[in-house]
């Protein structure tokens, strides 16, 4: 037997155990020099119905349309109309507005909690509007994108994220945990990853039934480590499901960098080749490669030639949530000096450019998006904000457990209303 | 309302005897047939018809569209049946063995159960998992366990055990029907007869069981109500799955007259059934296969405390599988059988 407390008694070389570690914490100088972002223009375009292995080389590479020169380049150009372009930025400054007003409100105590996605709008706008609007998504918690373009109320967003007595969830999850069936939106869960395989499920389901309609979801790079990624993986190759497997890798998980997802050996998209699902990696600060990335996928899927995994590279300029402080663990120069850019500032560039839009525009839209995001939420603060007042009649909480209350369900509800009478007798509480 | 069908004492067709197996065949096949939105799918389910023949048949004559096999992978099983739910199928996973299900943990107890909760609506996991459980079969620590507890825990979920053949086609019809996600444990043991207990006697058939007369067609027992196994005033019994006709055959035996209750669905519980008959006898034994210690016979005992409490004679007597791991050679050391459930009952009945 060897013991343990004394290593190297026998000729045999030490182990060593490698703990991932980023390049740059606090107060470090942020160089992502290292980083192979390649040429817009550069990466082939494969058919859609191109078998995985005869593509292997874009989940290494990165998809890029947009130059430095502000103009699109190259086979993945999804050729959008000024229009459409117009739209797609109109929504990013929307979801941005957005952001800043909920965070804000959290600041000021009127949520528990929230979540930006600054720097990533691409990832799931661009997308959302490369899909049909009947496809199915089953997104991970920093999507709000897909509902700004799908065009779901804000209010309604507004009142979710108060738990408000207007909140179509009736205060039941926590905020910005949406839900609408109404935009095959599936309802967001908080334990993460379980979204990947239901996706594939569902995409099944709708090939079992010969329907056309396909499903698409998101995860971030550090829950691809979760088995339900590749339960995912492994069910949406065996059935050829119609389904895009979207791998938002934006660096980081909390405080942990992707290396702990498994980043420092290869690419979130080489996942992809190693179940046999056609796989691309493209610049998530790109809103054109995103949008030409998602159109391919969703054509693949459309035409039985099955699943898709996309890799968005981008970077999570903000903080994980109203609860996290990223100061505490990366540099704060790494979002200044991310080599792809704001996706924001990208396609604006991009369409001054293509002389399709100007500065005094986009200043006007971004006031526009502030004062309506403000006037809504002045009009969902009607409803409530989160801890003044018990917005929901209690009988609510135990509602939805089951179709229908059995017996014991019955007894608790009599139980909080008599606690709720005996606390704060006849009268509403808080009004 | 559901109806039962009249009672098979008063048949007078031909009667039609099935085992376990083939009743629950027999309800999978009629749902296969009566709602396209049914699927099947699971490990071996498909073209071989199951490890233990459940499935038999079912996808030359429903096609690979509706039955098939799936990866090994609990976890994709459910999370891919919660979005065929979403979808709005009506997916029947089986999950081979009960002791496998815990991959699939998550997506029952964070996903299904909590699903038409969490979005108000939105979307249900009208999912009826089936999984055989229980031990008695030489199945080892691996496929032997009753974890039906874990489940019972679960708010969202509905847990039904089927005793008999013709339950068990009833109330897998009434599960597949049901708009919440159903864990529906099937006791291998009694798969093809009804186990008394005495493991060293030979072992019946269902024929020669009454509730091996199966009708043809459809027909369901409605989830949450209990089955009076028999009338009697000495005890109360309360048992589920194999330990049913364990109990029963140790009444017998001793020539004790009890009141046995099957329970057939644990959650949602028959809890007029269990009050109605502990007000009568006033002495109450809980039997169950699975594991002592926060296993679902604490829940009854506790309820008949608070309900019952002064209609009581004598303390509750729990009998359960020990606090072990399922052992392999020491099966029937392990197992609640004649000689534990005998001194529970000589404990009631001593005053």
């Amino acid at each position: 037997m060897v013991d343990p407390a004394k290593p190297g008694q026998i000729n045999r070389p030490a182990l060593a155990l490698h703990v991932p570690e980023p390049k740059y914490r606090p107060g470090d100088t942020a160089d992502f020099s290292h980083i192979d972002i390649g040429t817009p223009g550069d990466q082939p375009r494969p058919d859609e119905s191109a078998h995985p292995s005869e593509m292997g080389g874009l989940a290494y590479g990165l998809v890029r349309v947009l130059g430095d020169d502000h103009q699109a380049h190259g086979p993945w150009n999804p050729r959008l109309s000024p229009d459409t372009l117009r739209a797609m930025l109109g929504h990013m400054a929307l979801v941005r507005a957005f952001d800043e007003r909920m965070f804000r409100g959290q600041r000021q105590g009127k949520t528990s909690f929230y979540m930006k996605c600054t720097g990533e709008e691409a990832t799931s706008i661009a997308p959302a509007m490369a899909l049909a609007s009947d496809d199915m998504v089953f997104p991970s918690y920093r999507q709000q994108g897909i509902l700004i373009a799908r065009g779901y109320p804000l209010i309604d967003m507004i009142n979710q994220i108060y738990s408000n007595k207007a909140d179509k969830l009736k205060g039941r999850q926590l905020p910005i945990m949406y839900s609408s069936r109404e935009h095959s939106f599936f309802s967001i869960s908080g334990n993460l990853a379980t979204q990947c395989p239901q996706a594939v499920g569902w995409a099944m389901a709708s090939a079992a039934k010969g329907d056309s309609r396909i499903a698409a979801t998101w995860v971030g790079e550090g829950s691809t480590a979760e088995g339900d990624f590749h339960a995912a993986c492994t069910f949406a190759a065996v059935y050829n499901a119609p389904v895009i497997l979207n791998v938002v890798n934006n660096q980081w998980a909390i405080s942990s960098f992707s290396g702990f997802a498994g980043a420092e050996r290869t690419t979130f998209a080489a996942r992809g080749l190693g179940y046999g699902i056609a796989a691309l990696r493209v610049d998530g600060n790109d809103a054109l490669a995103c949008y030409a990335a998602a159109e391919w996928a969703a054509n693949r899927a459309r035409g039985n030639h099955g699943p898709t995994m996309i890799e968005y590279f981008t970077y999570r300029a903000e903080g994980h949530s109203t609860s996290d402080d990223p100061s505490g663990y990366r540099s704060a120069q790494e979002r200044e000096e991310w080599p792809l850019g704001d996706p924001v500032s990208r396609l604006k560039k991009h369409l001054i450019a293509i002389g399709e839009w100007d500065e005094e525009r986009h200043a006007a839209m971004d006031l526009e998006c502030a004062e309506r995001v403000k006037a809504t939420t002045k009009e969902a603060e009607k409803n409530g904000i989160l801890g003044h007042g018990l917005h929901h009649p209690f009988h609510t909480m135990f509602e939805d457990v089951y179709e229908e209350l059995p017996w014991h369900l019955e007894e608790q509800a009599e139980q909080a209303i008599r606690e709720r009478i005996t606390k704060f007798g006849t009268e509403r509480p808080f009004g | 309302m559901i109806e039962e069908p009249a009672s098979l004492g008063d048949a007078v067709v031909a009667e039609r005897r099935l085992n376990m197996i083939e009743a629950i065949n027999e309800a999978l096949d009629i749902m296969l047939t009566r709602d396209p939105d049914v699927i099947i799918m699971g490990e071996d389910v498909g073209y071989f018809g199951g490890v233990f023949r459940a499935t038999a048949g079912l996808q030359a004559k429903h096609g690979k569209n509706r039955v098939f096999d799936t990866p090994i992978s609990e976890c994709g099983i459910i999370g891919a049946a919660v979005g065929m739910g979403a979808y709005g199928l009506r997916p029947v996973p089986e999950i081979q063995f009960a002791d496998y299900i815990y991959p699939g943990l998550d997506q029952l107890i964070s996903e299904a159960a909590r699903l038409r909760y969490r979005s108000a609506g939105d979307y249900i996991a009208p999912l009826t998992v089936r999984s055989p459980f229980g031990g008695g079969i030489f199945g080892g620590q691996t496929h032997s366990q009753s974890p039906e507890a874990l489940f019972t825990h679960v708010a969202g979920l509905k847990t039904v055990i089927p005793a008999t053949p013709y339950d068990a086609k009833g109330l897998l019809i009434s599960a597949i029907e049901d708009n919440d996600p159903v864990i529906f444990f099937e006791p291998k043991r009694i798969y093809n007869g009804p186990f008394t207990g005495f493991y060293d006697k030979p072992v019946e058939p269902w024929k020669k069981h009454p509730d091996s007369v199966v009708p043809e067609g459809y027909y369901k027992i409605p989830l949450g109500k209990a089955r009076h196994v028999r009338e009697g005033e000495a005890l109360t019994v309360i048992a589920y799955g194999t330990m049913v006709h364990v109990a029963q055959a140790v009444c017998e035996a001793k020539g004790v007259d009890a009141d046995i209750l099957d329970l057939r669905t644990l959650v949602p519980l028959d809890i007029k059934a269990i009050e109605a008959s502990v007000e009568k006898t006033g002495r109450v034994l809980i039997v169950h296969e699975a594991t002592r210690t926060s296993g679902f016979g604490a829940e009854l005992s506790a309820l008949v405390t608070e309900r019952c409490f002064y209609h009581l004679e004598a303390p509750i007597e729990r009998v359960t599988g020990f606090d072990t791991p399922y052992p392999h050679s020491l099966e029937w050391a392990y197992f609640p059988g004649p000689v534990r459930i005998g001194e529970a009952i000589d404990k009631l009945l001593k005053d």
